[in-house]
């Protein structure tokens, strides 16, 4: 199973500014072990966060983003004590959903 | 008077050499910083860890322990939640900066990963001698407590280290770390005091604190445990004193051993009273 995630949501300048930080591989596919094999790409492929039962962000991830990813955004609304979703999933179908509060 | 002085450079020269070898190259030999100043490096470095910390992946690490910390899981299907970190079963908060300390159930001294081994094979059952196969992050996996090391560590965030002296043991611990600290010995014949115990040396660019003082002590206190950008690892103490008795060409210590509890006593009780900043992050 995937390791969980690390969220930050706090209100600022009228919207909100979260920053998560995800635990991933994010192998891109491109190198090799030490037998010479090539290790088989695993990365995060979709990433969206929800808020209220509204996406607020979607975004498409490829093999470009780095380990442990983190991502920082800003959207409109959402107010402190509300809750905020982040999913992501990734190239073999594995799945990680996590929650934080809006501070 | 002449002659003392002559030895005196004979000795730093030899000395120089052997640092170099350690680090594999032999152009880049240990050298004094700039009149004691941090290096233009080591000060862009510091830039790039202060942006680093607001989003430090050792808190993955924090997350992941703390998910094994509450896991029934071993043998015996227990959680850690019962594991007594020194304040108390399942008391966590500011345990870590008091540690190494004495435990009368195990009647030793005990680091924090000692002290979680010790929980992880009474309470859930665990074999010491599989947790010790392969003890470090490697690429692929990042062993279970050096995770959970790294929660509790996460625990004393913004406290004062004060790692204690009241039992004999702990005292005891402190005088045996300081002698293991100052022990000369090896092909290199090295000591950790060699490079750690002088202000102002460096292997590379990496400026290697003076731990027999207190402001270098706190330096090596505070970093870990650690992430390594190089690899994306999670390294503990366990780990780093364990290579440094790898560059050391020593004999390697046995994985939570009372060699390093020692050790890590002299180093704690000299960083007492600093404020502890949590898991940090390293180059």
């Amino acid at each position: 199973m995937a390791d969980p995630m690390r969220i930050r949501a706090a209100v600022k300048d009228g919207g909100v500014n979260v920053k998560v930080l995800m635990a991933h591989e994010m192998e891109t596919g491109q190198r090799k072990d030490s037998a010479g094999k090539p290790i088989p790409a695993h990365f995060i492929q979709h990433v969206s966060a929800m808020w209220q039962g509204k996406e607020v962000l979607s975004a498409n991830w490829g093999p470009a983003i780095a380990k442990n990813p983190f991502l920082e955004f800003n959207f409109k609304g959402g107010k402190k004590g509300e809750k905020i979703q982040i999913i992501w999933t990734d190239n073999k179908g594995d799945k990680r959903t996590d929650e934080a509060t809006i501070n | 008077m002449a002659s003392i002085k002559l030895r005196a450079v004979v000795a730093l020269s030899g000395f120089a050499l052997a640092c170099a070898a350690q680090t594999g190259q032999t152009a880049a030999p240990m050298k004094k910083a700039a009149g004691g100043a941090k290096s233009a490096v080591a000060a862009d470095f510091e830039k790039f860890r202060d942006i680093m910390a607001e989003a430090s992946p050792a808190e993955l690490f924090e997350a992941k322990g703390k998910e094994l910390w509450h896991t029934k899981r071993g043998p015996k299907n227990a959680s850690l939640e019962k594991c007594d970190m020194g304040l108390g079963p399942g008391k966590l908060k500011g345990a870590y900066v008091k540690l190494p300390r004495y435990f009368a159930d195990a009647g030793q001294v005990m680091d924090a990963e000692r002290r979680i081994v010790y929980c992880m094979v009474t309470l859930q059952g665990f074999k010491e001698k599989d947790l010790a196969k392969k003890p470090f992050s490697s690429a692929s996996k990042t062993p279970d407590p050096v995770s959970l090391v790294t929660y509790v560590a996460g625990q004393s965030r913004g406290m004062k280290i004060a790692v204690p002296q009241k039992h004999a043991k702990e005292r005891e611990a402190y005088k045996v770390g300081e002698e293991i600290f100052n022990y000369r010995a090896g092909p290199w014949d090295f000591s950790c005091a060699t490079c750690h115990g002088h202000d102002g040396l460096r292997i590379r660019t990496q400026d290697l604190p003076n731990i027999s003082k207190k402001e270098g002590a706190v330096a090596a206190f505070e970093g870990w445990p650690g992430y390594r950008m190089t690899g994306g690892r999670m390294h503990t103490l366990q780990w780093r004193l364990n290579d440094c008795f790898r560059q050391q060409r020593f004999p390697e210590p046995g994985y939570v051993s009372e060699t390093l509890s020692d050790l890590l006593t002299y180093m704690g009780v000299n960083a007492n009273g600093h404020v502890y900043k949590g898991p940090g992050i390293k180059r």
